[in-house]
């Protein structure tokens, strides 16, 4: 059975005047079908504007869809009883890191999410201390958020999803607003929760050397999602991508130049090792 | 500027009254400062020193630190004493120009000096010993019994502890703001009143703005993680009190007993 | 009207135990008409090292000439300074107040006190170096997308005509589409005009396309400056700093470790495939 299941889900955005009359209706997101299994990671790309985070906050049921139904674990994020099951067991991670953390306490902050559920104090206890762990950040539990790195506050956010026990994790843009250290450790944490805990995790990103090591690739444009596949399906197709205006790792890049100047490279090359060993085996071919 | 006020910062030490209640904290320092007006009496002013003195040396925090907090205050209090010392009617005892000083006055402006520093030492002792969310969290538990009448007190508690933890975010953001319009040849420093209010637009338009967004963001994130007010929702670190905290609200009785018996038995 | 640093030194909290080093002995030359990029990880002092150059901070130690005049001298304008020298912070859009994007545009002319009428000129010339149509004068800068926002911050500091331009990280928090737009209207600009640019970046691909010069920070030191082809070459130096080079530069790195007979010194994907095709035909 799938952990989250999507059909036929689109939304509607209705944009008013300065008086509140209905000016308008946008379609953010547009008749998208999609089915996640347990344990998968998940990407979701695609440019400011392409509906992925109106998506992403279905699943999360802070949004429901207009038309179409979101399943999360089972759960119709339409009825109005389910809305906290749904939260509980798909946590959401945003992009901006200092406005999400809502202790003034490392440790208070990732014990905000359980606290709300209802959770014996001392079981919370042991949650903040197995999620900080989980995220690298243990040392750092009686200190102050503020003086923290956006990498750090990142981390800090995903164990306060983390210690609410969620099945499913949606990280929306988690690393936009970082430097590329904070980057790498973020995305080193989501990896290590997805591998080691077992939790589904989709990753909504538009940095393409993050989606590399993902189960599935979802692109999305204009609210629909026009590819699907392996990362290394989807990377094989440059033009398309390109056209959607999206980034294509330098290595596929520039493999995919060769291919053009004649060389037999095969498609969707990722990384520079795949590369070096393909040109080597030209080279000693010819 | 406004982080030079160091005035009742908590200070991070170990110590008695750092480990204690912070509801215990919360009550005595109220009854410390009801205990400074009500008491008319020399002899109670010296036992409420000596208390004073006493939680000073049990809160470990340097006194050279809290008076450094005090320089900014000192200006408010001069006013007050010398409001006293001439507008209180009574036998002059000196006088020159159209000003009169009174026994009444001395006796009065001495009373007020004492009571203020007094009571501003004990209340920054609060704050000194007791980190902000620890007072919320104090604030809340000591409030509870208003539920009873729609008073919306965890409410008001999340809000104050939601303030102090985006305070600094927002003052870091101020400078920010700030530095950006004067590379766009801003000034905020010269002109009159009027101009220098005029020239804060540029600087408040884009705050607000900001404070908004982060309000709106915080919000969203808050719901996801379930939160849905104060119904229902366990506590990472409930209040308790301990032995230490009961002894504690033994010792603030018997101060408030002396101090009543004091200003029966030695009144001025 | 080169902008100059001579042994620049600069402690924050100087007078408390906390004192952070965060400027060593830095010396830069920032002549006409060059496009730099400055690229450091968070906190080697590159937005420090920024705010030293409009005058924003001053130097703990070490000076700092315009045009040869020490900017620190009591008869030397700030105001006229941060009109010469124009800054453009990180995330520029939060700035942003007015009613309509020509307004906000005019703020910065208007308070170099200049005539209505040059205001209104500087402001519209700004506007279309930038890439935003007239039809866009009459919004309210809020209704925009991110890029169409940083645009316009950017006009507001291009408006006061300044002879070098500097941005502190312009693309963050942009999509791929938004930052080629963005670099591409800075470069374009750059042409245009003539004046310098520093680009500062945490990002070396960003920056390889566009500029001629780079200057590395770390800690508060400049670690190279030099032109990108050079600076690429020191691999290991930047990893071990925290920063990376080009994608482009490591694989050629490892396939001379192969033994094929690339140029390392290649540093876009054109020059790289160039350089392969070689090695593949000779070899």
């Amino acid at each position: 059975m799938s952990i989250i299941e999507a059909a036929h889900v689109s939304y509607d955005y209705i944009r008013r005047d300065e008086e509140g009359n209905i000016e308008g209706e946008v379609r953010a997101v547009n008749d998208v079908s999609l089915s996640i299994a347990p344990g998968d990671f998940i990407a979701i790309l695609g440019h400011n504007g392409s509906g992925k985070s109106t998506l992403a906050k279905h699943i999360n049921a802070l949004l429901v869809p207009s038309e179409g139904t979101v399943l999360v674990d089972g759960k119709d994020t339409k009825l109005e009883e389910n809305v906290w099951e749904v939260r509980q067991s798909a946590g959401m991670v945003f992009q901006n890191p200092d406005n999400q953390i809502i202790g003034q306490v490392v440790e208070e902050d990732v014990g905000f999410g359980p606290e709300n559920m209802g959770i014996p104090t001392k079981e919370i206890w042991e949650r903040v201390e197995e999620s900080l762990k989980m995220v690298g950040m243990y040392a750092y539990r009686k200190h102050s958020p503020n003086k923290l790195s956006g990498g750090q506050k990142q981390r800090v956010s995903i164990a306060g999803v983390l210690a609410m026990h969620p099945k499913c994790i949606v990280l929306d843009e988690p690393t936009a607003m970082l430097d590329p250290n904070g980057r790498k450790d973020v995305i080193r944490a989501a990896r290590a929760l997805n591998d080691v805990e077992g939790v589904t995790v989709i990753l909504i990103t538009h940095y393409m050397e993050e989606v590399i090591f993902a189960d599935r690739v979802f692109v999305m444009d204009e609210g629909r999602i026009v590819m699907q596949g392996t990362p290394r399906e989807v990377f094989s197709q440059v033009e398309r991508l390109q056209k959607l205006r999206l980034d294509v790792p330098q290595v596929t890049l520039l493999a995919h130049e060769l291919q053009k100047s004649g060389l037999p490279l095969p498609d969707g090359i990722l990384t520079a090792e795949e590369l070096t060993a393909e040109l080597e085996k030209l080279r000693d071919a010819g | 500027m406004i982080r030079d006020i160091t005035l009742g910062q908590y200070y991070q030490t170990e110590s008695v009254l750092h480990r204690m209640d912070c509801r215990v904290k919360l009550v005595a320092t109220l009854a410390f400062i009801i205990s400074l007006f009500i008491v008319d009496s020399w002899w109670g002013y010296v036992l409420a020193a000596l208390f004073l003195v006493l939680c000073i040396r049990l809160s470990k925090v340097p006194f050279k630190f809290m008076v450094k907090g005090m320089k900014s205050i000192v200006f408010l209090m001069l006013f007050a004493v010398v409001f006293n010392l001439f507008l209180t009617p009574g036998t002059p005892v000196v006088s020159f120009w159209k000003l009169r000083i009174t026994d009444a006055g001395i006796r009065m402006a001495l009373q007020m000096a004492i009571r203020l520093t007094m009571l501003i030492i004990g209340s920054s002792l609060m704050t000194l010993t007791t980190t902000p969310n620890h007072l919320t969290d104090g604030m809340e538990s000591l409030l509870n019994p208003l539920k009873k009448i729609k008073v919306p007190v965890h409410e008001v508690a999340m809000m104050m502890s939601i303030a102090l933890r985006f305070i600094p975010i927002l003052l870091e953001e101020t400078d920010k703001i700030m530095k950006a319009q004067i590379a766009r040849g801003a000034d905020f420093d010269s002109g009159n009143l009027l101009q220098k209010a005029k020239a804060m637009v540029p600087l408040l338009v884009p705050l607000f703005i900001a404070a908004f967004r982060r309000a709106n963001d915080l919000a969203m994130a808050m719901e996801a993680r379930c939160y849905r007010g104060g119904e229902g929702r366990t506590k990472m670190k409930p209040l308790i009190y301990r032995k230490s905290d009961y002894a504690a609200y033994g010792v603030l009785a018997l101060y408030l007993v002396l101090m009543i018996v004091v200003g029966r038995i030695l009144p001025i | 009207m080169s902008l100059k640093l001579e042994h620049v030194n600069y402690i924050y909290g100087s007078d408390t135990k906390l004192a952070v080093h965060a400027l060593k002995d830095i010396c830069l030359e920032i002549p006409d008409g060059q496009f730099i990029g400055l690229i450091g990880h968070t906190g080697s002092g590159k937005s420090t090292l920024v705010q030293h150059l409009n005058g924003l901070l001053e130097p703990t130690e070490g000076k700092i000439f315009y045009d040869g005049r020490d900017i620190w001298e009591k008869s030397f304008s700030k105001k006229e300074l941060r009109s010469n020298v124009g800054l453009v912070f990180q995330y520029p859009e939060h700035q942003l107040f007015e009613v309509d994007v020509f307004s906000d545009v005019c703020y910065g002319p208007k308070n170099l006190g200049l005539p209505k009428e040059e205001v209104e000129a500087r402001a519209r010339q700004a506007l279309r170096l930038v890439g935003l149509s007239e039809e866009y004068d009459k919004q309210s800068p809020f209704e925009l997308s991110g890029g169409q926002k940083r645009r316009v911050a950017i006009a507001g500091v291009l408006a006061m005509r300044p002879k070098i331009l500097v941005l502190d990280e312009p693309t963050a928090g942009l999509d791929p589409k938004g930052r080629d737009e963005i670099l591409g209207q800075i470069a374009h600009l750059k042409r245009e005009t003539g004046i310098s640019v520093v680009l500062v970046s945490h990002s070396m691909e960003d920056v390889a396309n566009y500029v001629e010069r780079i200057v590395v920070m770390n800690r508060g030191s400049v670690l190279f400056d030099d032109v990108p082809r050079e600076v690429f070459g020191h691999v290991k130096e930047l990893e071990e700093v925290g920063l990376a080079a080009p994608q482009v530069t490591y694989i050629l790195h490892q396939l001379v470790e192969c033994g094929f007979a690339v140029d390392r010194q290649a540093t876009t994907i054109a020059e790289a495939r160039d350089t392969i095709l070689n090695a593949l035909k000779t070899g």
